[in-house]
């Protein structure tokens, strides 16, 4: 009893009840966890993981100012439109409250996207497909992605930052 | 020494072992009170039709809530439990009680902190507290003060079962409900041992005596307390419900070498498995992550699989004992459905292993969590698990505690009997709607998801507002449950009928 102390020999043989749920639960445990990592290589969708420290966040919104200068093919609410070489690094930077610049990536074509928090911690929410990353700061984070499917998308923030966190959002097209 | 025998159970109790156990419980019910008046107005906010509160308010709110609720709700009823099963339990004494008031004052000093800093405005930080968004040092001060008491009352179990050993109470093995209490005592101090490596540095932080702390850093070891100390809950929940199912219906687990095994399991590799926060940022290697989260945290969900079974068998098998046989399904209908500690028991295991921890699974792996992290359906999983799960067995224990040692009959009995559906039927409405929400692209922790003010809007799926209201709703039907069950256990600490001591 649970609330009393067991008889002195509780190391008792297992009933067939007990070892069939054993059995089943920890093969089902078995699947998920060899699953897992099977999938790393199988599956076509896996968090990225390559990451640098960004030591100087000036250097991170150089990079991301030649960026726009080069390649920017419009404005949006203030916020430039850039539509960088195919196949590419490129940036994004996070800050209180606004995804920069309005990245236009071309469908098939796999990118290197390096995305880098100015102030504190940001999510990184693309809707509608609904993937999320965090975005630190002092971290660069490579998103290696390969758009497939074109239109017009909406980052928004989905860690809290701040009063206006609600307001932080921001467009990527596919095109 | 002070001992009385309780009447209905038969156990030997110190009085100052009951006395640590009203308080704590006592304490515990104020600030869910607290707690949950700050989820109904943070749940109305996110209910669009209504979005009550301004963006100060709810951010303020959603701070507390989780503070509150989360923590100290449940650990003050955890330190509640820790006396009741190293003390009561093993018809001894709890040791050096003065130690026990001064982790209790330490508590409550550390909450109070806490509450009063976040309530003026100088904490909206969120629970997590990422840095470097950053908070009053009297905030971290209290959480600091807080977890120290903790620590200290979690400690006091391990002193007690060693005397206990000492006087005898026990020869050889702990009762199962003691030794799942002891290994949320282990992992407690594990967990809390976390919370001082990172506390502590963003203290001195947010005073200026240091210069900078790492956000990846603080976000591993600050989930090496967040995700472990959800795991002190599981531990004291399923040590409570393997209680209730011996107070009320006698049950024994059919072999206790599964169930110590299963919180064995439990002790070795919950912690780790924390990492499931991280899947997503920019810190790890992929291999770092699979192997915490896939290896390490299928361990430990074979372990509840474990107690999913031996605990409606111990049930069944008492329930069966009680003459009950008559085909595959007697024992479950004549089952003491009107008894709350039962019910509540009982809607705390289906809640807790097919809301809380399936979705968890789920949100735990690798790929699935690109799809759901910092999703609402992660705010759905945990309302499931801790909630559902954790909240609602402690409910249902506390109505066990109200004649075994309050010495008091529950007031308002019918309602106390219907008190688990409504808690359980609004808050898995509020689970399955944050999920729900959440699968669509939700993002928790969200003022207004028709980002008034944004420079781009977005346009979520006309559903979610279905799924929001449906979330709306079991919060208000929720928050009356809760109602309900503050009135009744603190009217009934207060003014119930005395019973036989």
């Amino acid at each position: 009893m649970a609330i009393k102390e067991p008889e002195r020999i509780w190391w008792k043989p297992y009933t067939w009840d007990e070892k069939f749920w054993v059995a089943v639960a920890l093969l089902w445990m078995l699947t998920t966890f060899t699953f897992m990592p099977v999938y790393h290589f199988i599956g076509k969708q896996n968090p990225p993981f390559e990451t640098y420290r960004v030591r100087n966040p000036e250097q991170f919104t150089a990079l991301v100012d030649a960026m726009v200068e080069k390649y920017k093919v419009g404005e949006e609410e203030g916020i430039p439109v850039v539509h960088p070489e195919p196949g590419s690094d490129v940036f994004l930077q996070a800050s209180m409250w606004q995804w920069y610049p309005i990245l236009q990536l071309e469908k098939g074509k796999t990118y290197r996207i390096h995305v880098y928090s100015l102030d504190i911690v940001h999510g990184m929410s693309i809707l509608p497909i609904n993937m999320n990353f965090m975005v630190l700061p002092d971290y660069d984070y490579v998103l290696t992605l390969t758009p497939t499917t074109s239109g017009e998308y909406h980052i928004v923030c989905n860690e809290y930052c701040g009063l206006g966190h609600h307001m932080m959002v921001g467009k990527l097209y596919v095109k | 020494m002070e001992f009385r025998t309780c009447s209905f159970t038969g156990l030997k109790i110190h009085k100052p072992a009951e006395d640590l156990i009203k308080w704590n419980v006592i304490t515990a019910v104020l600030f869910l009170t607290l707690g949950g008046l700050m989820g109904l107005l943070i749940g109305i906010t996110r209910w669009p039709s209504v979005h009550y509160l301004d963006p100060t308010y709810y951010y303020r709110y959603l701070t507390l809530h989780g503070f509150d609720a989360l923590l100290v709700w449940i650990i003050f009823f955890e330190v509640a439990l820790v006396h009741f099963t190293s003390a009561v339990l093993l018809n001894t004494r709890t040791v050096i009680p003065s130690a026990g008031w001064i982790a209790y004052s330490l508590m409550l000093i550390g909450a109070i902190f806490v509450n009063i800093t976040t309530f003026a405005g100088k904490a909206d930080v969120l629970f997590t507290s990422y840095v470097p968004l950053k908070a009053s040092g009297v905030y971290y001060t209290g959480v600091i003060i807080f977890a120290v008491g903790a620590l200290t009352a979690f400690g006091h179990f391990f002193a007690n079962i060693i005397q206990a050993k000492r006087d005898g109470a026990y020869k050889h093995s702990l009762p199962l409900g003691s030794f799942g209490m002891a290994a949320a005592s282990i992992i407690a101090v594990v967990t809390l041992a976390h919370g001082a490596v990172i506390m502590i540095p963003t203290l001195l932080w947010s005073i200026g005596l240091i210069k900078y702390l790492d956000p990846g850093t603080y976000r591993l070891i600050f989930w090496g307390l967040g995700h472990p100390s959800q795991q002190i809950n599981v531990c004291a929940m399923v040590a409570a419900w393997y209680m209730v199912s011996a107070f009320v219906l006698g049950g024994k687990p059919v072999n206790e070498k599964l169930s110590r095994t299963a919180f064995v399991l439990y002790i070795f590799f919950i912690n780790v498995a924390s990492e499931h926060h991280l899947l997503v940022d920019p810190i790890f290697s992929n291999w770092h992550k699979i192997i915490n989260t896939s290896y390490v945290m299928h361990l430990a969900v074979f372990a509840s699989m474990v107690h999913a079974f031996a605990i409606p068998a111990s049930m069944e098998v008492a329930l069966r004992e009680k003459g009950y046989t008559n085909g595959l399904f007697e024992w479950l209908k004549k089952a003491p459905w009107g008894n709350p500690a039962f019910s509540g028991t009982f809607l705390s295991i289906i809640g807790f292993g097919f809301l809380g921890g399936t979705t968890g699974v789920i949100a735990g792996t690798e790929q699935f969590n690109i799809i759901r992290h910092n999703t609402f359906f992660i705010t759905g999983h945990f309302h499931g698990t801790v909630v559902v799960g954790t909240t609602l067995a402690f409910m249902a224990f506390s109505y066990l505690l109200m004649p075994y040692i309050f010495k008091r009959e529950l007031i308002m009995p019918r309602l106390a009997s219907v008190q688990p559906y409504l808690y359980f039927i609004g808050v898995s409405m509020v689970s399955i709607g944050m999920m729900a929400a959440g699968a669509l692209g939700v993002p928790r922790r969200h003022w207004d998801i028709t980002f008034s003010g944004a420079p781009f809007s977005f346009t979520f799926d006309p559903s979610v507002d279905m799924f929001l209201s449906i979330m709306g709703l079991g919060t208000l039907l929720a928050v009356f449950a809760g109602v309900i069950y503050v009135v009744v256990i603190i009217g009934s600490a207060l003014f119930g009928r005395r019973v036989a001591p």
